[in-house]
């Protein structure tokens, strides 16, 4: 028993040092990215008072950068959520030390993508309308409702698993003002069996629910263009295709955070090669599938041969969109595919480097569905051309500022890896993986044992369903 | 129920821009500057667009006036979050500014592209100032607007028939580009009125309409000999 709390003093140790000591590279970082920030919302002070003139949008190129944020933002959000809830309902054990991290960034991230959509507005001060005036046969409306409802739920579900830890900080800074907001934020947890049992199911029903939630909330916003009929818009496949992508941009999302966050709280231990093996091999078939949708996408226009889609198609493939095109492929594609399928190379640095390209790459694909089909309107006598302005762009540095900027603070008040599931992964995780293991296998093998191992057997596996209903 | 609808003869249009100024003045259109112009963003809710066709030194110019095409199954107005632009009872589509929260949607998915985004205050001049139409709405920044088949004048039409105590007559109303046109290029009129010069019109060989295979049904057909070449 003494042994026991040893080790967890040792674990919430290293835990809540990111939360108890600060050094000057955060205050750095800090610096750095407010100064982006600032300009971002210089930049944006000047879009409110001039008006959408000061982008680069135009006629007939009505959309740009913005809806390619929030199309990609909205898409990293499914790292968080909806990973970690699939973790949990199929009880890999490695998740522990990540679900948190990813939670993390699918309620940030919504809020980024959200301020796109809104600042990408012509009368922002109007947002309102959408309630008050709402017309559901618009698919922008739908994405109103599923996107409120899953920023909703993954707060709950980020919030849930956080009560344990933020009971035990109330704890650790009794007295001091941060002791009393933790107070409050615990609302009463004391740990008894009860709770215990209340909060299992309720993150249980949480992770069922997010689920569909997650899926529906980018198969809504590829609607938003699928719906239309516009070339190489209008795709059934865009569902699907959009799904795919913001998993895979979600988990190269999730590996970027997470390596730094091993690197700078010194949480080698808990984030280990493992972790990032695992999921490095969820982003190698995640690029396959996310090619697959590509190459089927693009093969179905050209061979259609439908000249609208064709002008498209040429956009992309080789007119004024191709280098962004083919980066994409190499960066989407071909980069992860050659480093992640090696295990050599599949490293902790390995995965970074991929996932950082996976990001660019991603950010690349969501610009280059929206512009080529922009560009090149249905009526042949109509062509566009879009540059983006500095305006659009220090705006889009200040999403990612931002981002960054709200994750490291979280990390500075909440323990980024949960403390009491790993301290549950040890107590409980371990015997529940190894019956779960013996469950799998013929029972004639553990017959050879004498009949009371059997019996225990039996009675704590029992006794583990109990502890999980 | 009326239905009212245009039909644009390309034979007869010289390509003289009368209705491109008409639409302007009267629907207070703001005046776009150079810049404007270059960067795409000139608002003109009738414009003559120019196809070129065949090779120098054989090269013929056809001039092809586009107004909204009010069409019948408008897949601008599905797409509107908010219900501000819509089909009224007698075929027009309507755009409501003041509810317009300016997300564009519209505009892209108009397989015509011919919604007009505000993308700049808009500025007149002092002497323009005095002659801004009363009877139609300035637009704000950011807000969408398009050809409305000048509908304050059928507004003002109706309530003339209505002092008049009689029937709304269909050459009561008639939009300021058809009123100008000097070659009579354009026609307007109620499309469901089987006696009408539109419905006669739109019924002829010479008849088709932009992009007919989206199913989009627009209320303005074009006449012309032969092939028309977009
Ligand atoms: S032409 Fe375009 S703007 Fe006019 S009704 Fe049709 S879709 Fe709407
Ligand atoms: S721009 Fe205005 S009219 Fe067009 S879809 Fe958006 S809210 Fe509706």
């Amino acid at each position: 028993m003494d042994k026991k709390s040893d080790d967890y003093s040792k674990v919430e140790e290293d835990l809540l040092r990111p939360i108890t000591q600060t050094g000057r590279d955060f205050y750095v970082t800090v610096a750095i990215l407010l100064a982006i920030i600032s300009v971002g919302v210089f930049a944006w002070i000047i879009q409110l008072r001039e008006g959408l003139g000061v982008t680069g949008l135009n006629r007939p190129v009505f959309w740009g950068v913005y809806i390619t944020n929030f199309v990609f933002f909205i898409g990293i959000s499914h790292a968080g959520t909806l990973i970690s809830a699939i973790l949990r309902l199929a009880n890999a054990e490695w998740r522990r030390a990540i679900t948190r991290s990813a939670e993390v960034i699918t309620v940030l991230v919504l809020f980024i993508g959200v301020g796109n959509i809104i600042n990408d507005l012509g009368r922002p001060e109007r947002l309102l309308y959408t309630i008050f005036h709402g017309e559901f046969l618009s698919p922008l409306l739908w994405d109103v409702v599923s996107i409120s409802a899953y920023l909703f739920c993954s707060t709950v579900y980020l919030y849930l698993p956080l009560i344990p830890d933020i009971a035990l900080m109330r704890d650790k800074f009794k007295g001091t003002t941060r002791g009393k907001i933790y107070r409050i934020l615990a609302i009463g947890w004391k740990g008894t069996e009860k709770q215990w049992k209340i909060l299992g199911r309720a993150i249980s029903l949480m992770a069922v629910m997010i689920i569909p939630i997650a899926v529906s909330v980018h198969t809504v916003v590829s609607y938003v263009f699928a719906m239309t009929i516009q070339p190489m818009w209008h795709s059934t496949i865009l569902g699907p295709y959009f799904v795919t992508g913001a998993i895979f941009s979600g988990i190269a999302g999730l590996l970027i955070a997470m390596v730094i966050i091993r690197k700078s709280c010194h949480l080698q231990a808990y984030l280990k090669p493992v972790h990032f093996n695992n999921l490095g091999l969820l982003l190698l078939v995640m690029s396959l599938l996310w090619f697959y949708f590509t190459f089927t996408e693009t093969l179905t226009s050209f061979y259609g041969a439908e000249p609208s889609h064709l002008a498209v198609f040429y956009a992309k493939l080789t007119g004024q969109y191709a280098p962004y095109f083919w980066t994409m492929i190499f960066l989407c594609f071909i980069f992860p595919v050659a480093i992640l399928s090696n295990r050599k190379t599949r490293t902790i640095s390995g995965v970074f480097i991929v996932s950082c390209g996976v990001i660019v790459g991603m950010w690349l694909e969501r610009y280059t569905i929206v512009l080529p089909t922009l560009i090149n309107p249905r009526l042949p006598i109509e062509r566009g051309a879009y540059t983006p302005t500095w305006v659009e762009l220090a705006i889009t540095a200040a999403c990612f500022a931002a981002f960054i900027l709200l994750y490291i603070l979280f990390v500075k008040v909440f323990p980024i890896v949960s403390i009491w599931e790993i301290k549950e992964g040890k107590e409980v995780g371990v015997e529940e993986t190894a019956e779960r293991v013996k469950s799998y296998l013929p029972d004639t093998i553990f017959e050879k044992k004498s009949e009371g191992i059997g019996a225990n057997e039996i009675n704590s596996s029992s006794k583990r369903e109990n502890d999980h209903e | 129920m009326r239905k009212w609808g245009m039909v644009i003869d390309l034979d007869r249009c010289t390509g003289c821009q009368a209705c491109v100024v008409a639409c302007k003045a009267e629907n207070n259109v703001v005046f776009s500057d150079p810049t404007q112009e270059e960067t795409h963003r000139a608002i003109s809710w009738m414009s003559v667009l120019t196809v070129l066709e065949g090779e120098y030194p054989d090269v013929k110019e056809k001039y092809f006036p586009r107004p909204c095409m009010h069409c019948e199954n408008p897949p601008c107005v599905k797409v509107c979050p908010v219900g501000a632009t819509y089909k009224n009872p007698e075929g027009i589509v309507a755009q409501v500014y003041t509810r317009c929260i300016g997300c564009r949607y519209c505009t892209n998915n108009c397989p015509y592209t011919l919604k007009y985004f505000n993308y700049s205050r808009p500025r007149w001049s002092n002497e323009m100032k005095n002659l801004l139409n009363p009877d139609v709405s300035r637009r704000q920044v950011g807000v969408v607007e398009k050809c409305s088949f000048c509908h304050h004048r059928l507004q003002k039409a109706k309530e003339d028939a209505r002092f008049e105590k009689r029937e709304l007559r269909e050459e009561d109303y008639v939009p300021a580009c058809v009123q100008t046109c000097p070659t009579g290029a354009l026609i307007f009129g109620d499309l469901e009125n089987p006696k009408s010069e539109v419905h006669r019109l739109s019924k002829i060989s010479r008849a088709f309409r932009l992009l007919e295979e989206l199913g989009t049904e627009p209320q303005v057909f074009y006449l012309t000999e032969g092939e028309w070449h977009g």
